[in-house]
């Protein structure tokens, strides 16, 4: 498998570190309730399908990704920075 | 007081060739990790290019040539080599001395990609990685920096704890691929 760095092009998987789902972009605020917290920390959807990802190119640039990628084809669409991601949040 | 002697991380050892390709220690001299604070990397690169003739290189790219070199190394991050960094670059950047703190050794020779190939998932075609391109990747599990200098030449940087292991595992695949004829 391969990723698509957006610093560095495509490489091999061994170079990256699985994070999880990108819901960790979406941090409740500290007062949010506990309803929202435990959501936070423990709900997943996982349907098969589209997901996208937090990487970190570990052994490359050093960035945190968001990869897009099908469970079901396997397909990998691309990846953004998550930099990227915040900014337009922001 | 006590007399100190320096050592490269090598210990200063003699050029290995084995089949066509020939692997030799670099010393690059100062090194300084040049990282620029937010907002700065414009004024960072045109203070570079004013203190030593080389702009903040690109991304996965090294510029000037090997008395002194800038390489990219890894986001919004680059190594001056082979000189002092300007103290003036501290107005824009963090810098970091980081000399002493790499092992760096150029492998050399037809077949110099086909020894990498065998150590790191990068691409190492020509046509894709080319003279003056370079990446942090991974070699035998060890963060690295890898160079193309000339068509047949490769820099390799690891930190200086691995100079051992990255000694080992390149002369195995140097035999490897002289084996192979």
């Amino acid at each position: 498998m391969r990723l698509p760095c957006p610093i560095c092009g495509e490489r091999d998987i061994r170079e990256f570190y699985y994070q999880g789902a990108d819901v960790a972009l979406n941090r409740p605020a500290p007062d949010a309730g506990e309803q929202a917290w435990q959501d936070y920390v423990f709900l997943r959807d996982n349907q098969p399908g589209e997901h996208r990802d937090l990487w970190q190119h570990e052994s490359g640039c050093g960035a945190w990704i968001v990869v897009s990628r099908n469970t079901v084809t396997h397909l990998v669409s691309g990846a953004v920075l998550a930099t990227d991601i915040k900014r337009t949040q922001a | 007081m006590a007399k100190l002697t320096l050592k490269t991380p090598m210990d200063s050892m003699a050029p290995m060739t084995i089949g066509t390709v020939t692997l030799s220690e670099i010393d690059l001299g100062p090194m300084t990790s040049i990282s620029p604070y937010k907002g700065q990397g414009k004024a960072l690169s045109a203070a570079l290019k004013a203190a030593h003739g080389m702009a903040m290189p690109a991304a996965n790219r090294a510029t000037g040539r090997a008395e002194a070199r800038a390489i990219w190394f890894g986001r919004e991050q680059c190594i001056l080599a082979g000189i002092d960094a300007n103290t003036g670059l501290a107005v824009h950047a963090a810098l970091t001395d980081q000399s002493d703190g790499w092992t760096v050794v150029q492998l050399q020779g037809a077949g110099a990609a086909n020894v990498l190939a065998r150590l790191t998932p990068l691409d190492l075609r020509p046509a894709i990685f080319k003279r003056g391109h370079t990446a942090r990747t991974d070699l035998m599990h060890m963060a690295s920096s890898i160079t193309r200098t000339s068509d047949d030449t490769f820099m390799i940087m690891v930190f200086r704890s691995m100079a051992g292991t990255l000694l080992h595992d390149l002369q195995s695949a140097m035999e490897g691929v002289a084996s192979r004829g």
